[in-house]
């Protein structure tokens, strides 16, 4: 049995610990103390909270007692060390003062854009910005952690330890920003969620039940940076594009874990609370006319979200819509899903036009020869189909994506078999 | 007495629930809500998307003034909302307590309702 009390701590905790940790790292300047006084005051919150009900506000409630734990520890360090850190603790005095002004919400905004921006640290490789994001704004274990990333936990503790370690010696920003930074900030936070989605999302069928709580928590990241920036459209775009992804979470694959296509999903599987939720997101960035990325993606997939069945599906616009997406982010990657819409729209030889100069940028991309293959099958060009799917088969990321590609070459061959030999097998 | 029960939580919270949860509470509430349901007194009820969703039209101004966000910036959002036919405050108060045994945290506010439009049959 769960104590539903104690579950609702835990979600309280959670939900609260993005802004009580930005809180705590502005006081202290200090990733480790900000998280062990953190941490301290959720120990405290435990025996509170389940004596005396939640507090009205539970994350003025952690910042308050995290404050003044990380004090008092700054304290008995002072009494235990030759020379007292006077510059810390004068500046930290007034406990009372600092919950009234936390209370202004003035800093709050930027405390938690704060936190996450100093997961972005550039030098930091990309899997160590969504690993160290997720333990730090997150709150996720490191076996929690080790286990999404199929790492041990050792392993991932190093991980993190240098990420952690490489943030400290950047130093962290601690001045307001100004508009442009606060921008860029924005965009980079953007990216890095992005990146946990996409973690999560890129999970083979085995994997997923392990590595799908990334995309849930980086659309609850999403929905706090937009709860932050209520008005940017971007964060719109970004936050409709991982609703809409994660929305067909259940069907992707089958009951053997083999890869099911967009086109034949059951789309009765796709959760509608999360399609409804990212379409009124697009309605509302629509309104700011300021197309960008995300919001493009997000529209894209947002059509596919919209059509009742695979046939109804509106391919010119989404042929529009990537042609823009190309001229606001050129890359082979755009072109080549592009040509997809295009198959549909004008058939295979004009996409296997349009995609046969991607070649050379592509030569190593799974996905390039899974749709070159595709082509030519349609095109009846069976030993070249063969070839591209060959070539689709050593570069795939996953067993799910050879074992899918397996399939058409399998159907390549039996199609291709002399007429009797294809009759006679039943 | 008609009364409308406004239903606020952190949002945060709630739609971290996984569907698991978002399920079990609903199962929980439903119980509450047939109590209610049995003796006619439950009119209609609304789940709302987060406040992310949400769009204010300033009127102070012709025209309006369209701006992304709630209303009101609140530590609890309003997430929902019931319509209720009972007999007395007492009577909703009682209602709101089931409610808050199948899902803790929040608040509820109470308001008498004025005017009461059920509305057309919506397609």
């Amino acid at each position: 049995m769960t104590d539903p009390q104690l579950d609702w701590i835990e979600a309280a905790l959670t939900a609260a610990r993005p802004q009580a940790i930005g809180a705590l790292l502005r006081y202290f300047r200090n990733l480790d103390t900000a998280e062990e006084a953190f941490q301290e005051a959720c120990l405290r919150a435990l025996k509170h909270w389940r004596q005396n009900g939640p507090p009205r506000d539970p994350a003025a409630w952690l910042i308050f007692v995290g404050r003044n734990v990380g004090i008092d520890a700054a304290r008995r360090r002072g009494c235990e060390e030759a020379l007292p850190p006077d510059a810390v603790i004068s500046d930290l005095d007034d406990a009372e003062a600092a919950l009234a002004e936390r209370l202004e919400d003035a800093h709050y905004r930027d405390d938690i854009l704060r936190l996450l921006f100093i997961c972005c640290h550039p030098d930091l490789p990309a899997t160590q910005q969504v690993a160290v994001a997720l333990r730090i704004v997150s709150g996720l274990s490191v076996a929690q952690i080790a286990r999404a990333f199929l790492v041990s936990e050792s392993a991932m503790e190093q991980r993190i330890t240098r990420a952690k370690r490489a943030i400290a010696e950047a130093g962290v920003p601690f001045e307001t920003p100004g508009a442009v930074e606060r921008a860029d900030r924005l965009a980079a936070v953007a990216a890095m969620i992005y990146l946990v989605f996409n973690e999560g999302y890129s999970a083979s069928s085995g994997e997923a039940p392990v590595r799908a709580p990334l995309c849930e928590e980086a659309i609850r990241l999403a929905r706090l940076l937009l709860r932050l920036f209520p008005s940017e459209p971007e964060i719109m775009g970004l936050t409709a594009l991982l609703l809409l992804q994660h929305a067909r979470a259940s069907a992707r694959f089958d009951a053997d874990g083999q890869i099911v296509l967009l086109d034949d999903q059951d789309r009765d599987l796709w959760n509608r609370d999360l399609i409804g939720e990212a379409l009124a997101l697009i309605d509302k960035a629509m309104r700011h006319d300021r197309p960008a990325p995300y919001q493009v993606q997000a529209a894209i997939a947002a059509l596919h979200a919209r059509a009742a069945r695979p046939q109804d599906t509106d391919w010119a616009q989404i042929d529009r819509l990537y042609a823009a997406l190309e001229r606001m982010q050129p890359s082979p990657v755009v072109t080549l899903n592009r040509a997809v819409a295009v198959a549909k729209l004008r058939g295979p030889a004009a996409a296997l036009e349009m995609i046969e100069p991607l070649a050379p940028r592509l030569s190593g991309y799974f996905h390039f020869f899974g749709v070159k293959g595709a082509l030519l099958m349609q095109l009846g060009r069976a030993e070249e189909a063969r070839l591209a799917f060959g070539r689709a088969i050593a570069l795939a990321n996953t067993a799910a994506e050879a074992a899918h590609i397996r399939m058409h070459l399998d159907r390549l061959i039996r199609d291709s078999a002399p007429d009797g030999q294809a009759r006679a097998t039943p | 007495m008609l009364y409308a029960i406004f239903c606020y939580n952190d949002e945060d919270v709630v739609f971290s629930w996984s569907k698991e949860q978002d399920d079990a509470v609903m199962a929980k509430l439903d119980v509450a809500h047939q109590k209610l349901a049995r003796n006619g007194k439950l009119g209609p009820a609304v789940r709302l998307m987060p406040t992310t969703a949400a769009t204010t039209v300033r009127k102070n101004q012709d025209p309006p003034l369209v701006i992304d966000g709630p209303f009101a910036e609140t530590k609890e959002q309003l997430l929902g909302f019931y319509v209720v036919d009972c007999s007395s405050l007492e009577e909703a108060v009682d209602f709101t307590g089931d409610l808050a045994r199948a899902n803790p945290g929040g608040a509820y506010e109470i308001r008498p309702v004025r005017l009461y439009l059920p509305g057309s049959e919506m397609k």
